[in-house]
Formats: structure tokens, sequence, C-alpha cells
């Protein structure tokens, strides 16, 4: 164990910041024991520095229902109730919470056969459909730093949502092949305004919005030595001449990376954009080694989808209703679910859809009974009919999470919190839910000892 | 003064930083609701930094307070703000069977709140 206590001050080495998909496990965090708080995280970026400051033990109840404190016995029993009585019950968030909560979330979807999505859907989640359709060239960040030579951020701001992502991983890191660091690769940047991820690259390329995939298609057209038509500049807003230079450099590299963010995949075309470029990248593998990544916002949404699929077959927007999985997106995800109104409870972990979804869904939420589980007030958990307030992952429990190039971490927590974690509610409510299915069913009785080792039966 | 324009809302550290300190604090709050805009834009539909516009289309509507953007970094036409609750009052539904609604570049008129 690295970590060593002196005084009120212990020193957790190695410490992980779960604030953002690049889950920089190479924290060393400063905790004043006494006050409960990180009072310095060396090597953390500025947002890996609020992260870290700001988590406080609040000063809330474990567990309210309608507002009011209750024990947490008491809150299980009305979430569980809530869920089982449900007649399409959603399950939705994950993105920041540890695999093993994921997991027993899951599974209580799986019992009261309701619906799983997580943030992915609004977030790459048409990547995860493009992957499907076109297939992923894939790496993982290690190899990004040993070997990359070209780097191209498609659609992304890394400099604000991802601060370290070019010095740990991809633009200026010295690795194997690379010794130089920056001198060693080109940087590119596509994207339809000047970000300040822009002094980054070498090559800053502005697309006009909602342009990308007439962009990608003809670099794929340009890349197979096919024409283009001469009238691309006009629709794309990009120059013939920046186009054909940029295949060259494409054609000509060692290893080549797009990393693409959301600029693709919540603009029209979706994951006809993402696919795209996964494509082009494809494409490439014909003249030398080209690959391609989504940047992944929360700090776990990479394991969401990992424990979802491993679970249920499938990434996101999966439905247990006939007691099997089955996946489809625009009828599984929330976004849907909600704003049709098809959702009659939702559980929701570590997410605020309250404050970010679209106004029709946000207006659904208030008319159902919501379960919310959060490190902090939000605005769901302030309209939840039962509301948990949990540890932090990765500050106050440990954990697995997963990093957006799909390497599992292991999390070291600095404190204890005095609110109990996301898996063992979680784990609670399943129990519960379980037992109250059984008894629905007449397979067993209510409040039971739930010990019974069969599969829930399904609904009529 | 009506026009419209494209809003990109997306991500930013002064987002990321204040959403630590709570989602429901004034600082989350305010920086969720302000929104960039090209110099030459302002100038010629008369705005100042700081002056409220009333962002709307047909989903909904929102007031936020605008900051200019040299035009080299913002082209004319576009506005960027942090996600936050004002840009989900004029985000559609609509995901077009895909999950994910229309997040990044929509039309919204503005208009300026005397
Ligand atoms: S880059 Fe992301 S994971 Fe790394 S310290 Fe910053 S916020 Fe944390």
């Amino acid at each position: 164990m690295s970590e060593t206590a002196k005084e009120n001050i212990k020193i957790v080495k190695h410490a992980t910041c779960t604030f953002c998909g690049c889950v920089c496990d190479d924290m060393e965090l400063t905790v004043d024991m006494d006050a409960h708080k990180i009072t310095k995280a060396k090597n953390a970026c500025v947002l890996g520095r609020a992260w870290f400051a700001e988590h406080v033990i609040e000063d809330r109840p474990a567990a309210m229902v309608d507002g009011k404190e209750v024990s947490i016995e008491e809150a299980v029993e009305e979430a569980a109730q809530t869920l089982v009585k449900a007649r399409f019950p959603i399950t939705y968030g994950l993105s920041d919470t540890t695999c093993e909560a994921q997991r027993q979330a899951v599974a209580i979807t799986d019992i009261i056969h309701g619906t799983v999505d997580t943030t992915t859907s609004v977030c790459h989640g048409p990547s995860g459909l493009a992957f499907q359709g076109v297939g992923e060239s894939t790496m993982t960040l290690g190899e990004v730093k040993n070997r990359a030579d070209f780097i191209i951020y498609w659609g992304g701001n890394p400099a604000e949502a991802h601060p370290r992502h070019f010095t740990r991983y991809s633009v200026t890191p010295k690795g194997m092949f690379t010794p130089n660091g920056k001198k060693d690769r080109t940087v590119v940047l596509v994207d339809v305004r000047k970000t300040s991820t822009a002094p980054v690259a070498d090559i800053v390329i502005r697309v006009k919005p909602g342009k990308d995939f007439e962009l990608l298609w003809a670099l794929r057209a340009l890349v197979k030595g096919k024409k283009v038509a001469d009238n691309i500049e006009a629709i794309t807003g990009v120059s013939m001449d920046t186009l054909t230079d940029l295949v060259e450099r494409m054609k000509n590299c060692r290893y080549g990376v797009f990393f693409f963010g959301m600029g693709l995949t919540m603009t029209r075309g979706r994951h006809f954009n993402s696919g795209a470029l996964l494509a082009l990248a494809t494409d490439l593998n014909e003249f030398t080694h080209f690959v391609a990544k989504p940047v992944r916002g929360h700090g776990n949404v990479t394991g969401a989808d990992n424990v979802v699929s491993w679970q249920t077959g499938y990434p996101f927007g999966v439905n247990f209703n006939l007691g099997y999985p089955r996946f489809n997106p625009g009828e599984f995800t929330t976004v849907d679910t909600l704003s049709r109104g098809d959702a009659d409870a939702a559980l929701i972990i570590a997410s605020d859809p309250a404050s970010n979804f679209p106004k029709a869904a946000i207006e659904h939420l208030h008319k159902i009974p919501v379960i919310t589980l959060d490190t902090k007030e939000t605005h769901t958990s302030k309209l939840a009919h039962v509301a948990f307030t949990t540890a932090t992952y990765g500050i106050n429990t440990g954990g697995t999470v997963y990093r957006m190039d799909d390497v599992p971490i292991t999390l070291r927590p600095a404190f204890d919190s005095p609110f109990p974690t996301d898996e063992e509610i979680l784990t609670a409510i399943r129990k519960r839910a379980h037992e109250l299915m059984l008894a629905k069913s007449g397979l067993g009785a209510a409040g039971g000892g739930g010990t019974q080792k069969v599969a829930a039966p399904r609904k009529e | 003064m009506t026009e419209i324009m494209i809003l990109v809302p997306g991500r930013s550290s002064k987002q990321g930083t204040s959403l630590n300190k709570g989602k429901l604090k004034d600082e989350y709050l305010d920086v969720t609701s302000r929104v960039e805009m090209n110099m030459d834009d302002m100038q010629r539909l008369g705005l100042e930094n700081g002056d409220k516009i009333r962002l709307s289309n047909d989903t909904g509507e929102t007031v936020v307070t605008c900051s200019g953007k040299k035009a080299t970094d913002l082209p004319s036409g576009m506005l960027f703000m942090a996600y936050g609750p004002p840009s989900s009052q004029l985000m559609d539904s609509d995901t077009a069977g895909s999950g994910m609604p229309l997040s990044k570049h929509f039309s919204v008129a503005i208009e300026k709140v005397t």
C-alpha cells in the first residue's frame, strides 16, 4: 500500500481522478483526515483539482423520501416497491460510478423487467451504432503515446474537456518510437470554431457546421484515388489543397490516430458521421497503420458500455420487458422513453437528466416517481421521490473504472465517507426487488429471506 | 431585432470546475447561462458584453448573457454556450430513432432583452 500516515495528514499515491475519461491514475493526494478534505492533488489538471477539492462530506441526509429524511432501509424499501409496481421502469445514468455498482443496476433492471440505458446514449451512442455497422480499428492510449506520429482531433475540445489528454497520451509525452515527444508528432484539429485546442495543433481545419460527413466522405474518396467534386470547398468550407495535403499526410504517416468527439455524434448525421470517420480509418490501413477512438467524457462511461455489454450483449438502450434483453436505440433510449411518456418510474444513478435533457423529457421526469443516487444535490435529486446521498467513487470508494481506451483501472480511495456506496444501495434494492418480484408471481413470500436461487419470473 | 443563428452547446473548463461545486450553485448557473457571440455580429446587432438576449426556437426559449469572441475564433452567425439547463430549453427531444437528440448546431432566433 503506498499510503503513509503523518499526524492527520495522509498522502495517497497513485490515486485516480475519475472526473473525465482520461482517468489519470498518477495522482498524489494530500488528505486532511480531520477535515475529510483533499487539500492538494498533485498532477491533476484544473478540472481534476476542482473534482478533488470540492468533494467534502455533504451536510445532507443519506436517504430521503419526498424530501423528508428517512432511514436507508426505509428508502430502499420504497425504492424497490416503486420499481416493482411500475409497468415500464427505466434505469439511467451510470457513467459516474464503479463497474461493481453498474453490475447491480443491470441486475435490478433485469429483475424488474425494465429498461437500462446509460449516458452513452446522449454522448457517443451514435458511435456505438457505428461500431456495429462499420467496426472499429482500435488501440490503447499507451500505444498512442509510444507509437503515434499523426494525431487528428475531430469535433472535440480536449483542452477544456480532457486537459491532460495531450500531456499524458497523445501530444507531448515521449514514447518508445516518439522519443522527442511533440517534435515527433503532427497534430491536426478539425472543428467548426477555433477552440482552445487550436494552439496545440499544427494544422487547424475549420469545417462548416453540419458538414463533417461530406468532408469525411471527400477524404475517403481522395484516399481511394477517386475524384471529388470541384465545389467541395463551397460545401464543406475546406479547400481542395487542404484536403489533398491532409490525405498525403495521413497516407504517409507511420501510425495515425483519430480522436473524435461529440461534434460528430451530437449533430445532424450522428452515427453516419462517426461511421464515416471509422470507415476512413479502415481505408487508411491499406497504406499505413491508422486507428480511431471516441474521446469519452465521464470517468466511467466506458465502463458502463462494457458492463452493460457483457451483461446483456448490447451497450445501451436495452429492454427486458419480455424477460430477455432487446436493443433498440430510439425506442429504449432514455430521451425517447421519457419524452414519449413511456417510463412510469426511473432509477437514476450518478446523473442529472433533469438538468441537461431536452425539455419534454424533463417535464416527464416531474410526473413520475424518480429514485436518485448521487453524491450531491442535483436538479434530478430535487424532484426525486426517493433520493440517496452516496459516497464518491475514487475519493471515498474503491472499485473498477474503464479508461476511454477500455483499459480497466482499480481505484484507490482517499478517505471514508459516512454515506453508503452506490454499490451497497443498489445491491440492497436488487435483493428487495427480487423478493418482491418472487412474491408477486407466487414463488416466494414478500419480506422473505430472498435466498431462493431461482430466476425472476416473467411479468405477465 | 431578430436574427437566426446556429447554437453550438459544448463543454468548457469553467463549466467543468463549477459543476464540482454543485449544479445548483450560483457559479454553475452563471457559467451555463452565458453565450459567446462573434464580436462583429454583436456590433451589427447593437449588443454589448453583458447584455441579455433571448434565444428561442420551436422547442422553447431561454434568456442568457452574451459575451464577445473574436471573429477569427467564432465565425459569424454562430453562438457557443456551455451545456446546462438553459441550453436544454432549446433542445428538441426527437432523436430520429438514435437515442441522441440534436444537441449541437441548432437554429435559434436571437433577440435583445431590454
Ligand atoms: S485529465 Fe481528466 S482524469 Fe486527468 S486529472 Fe484532468 S480531469 Fe482528471
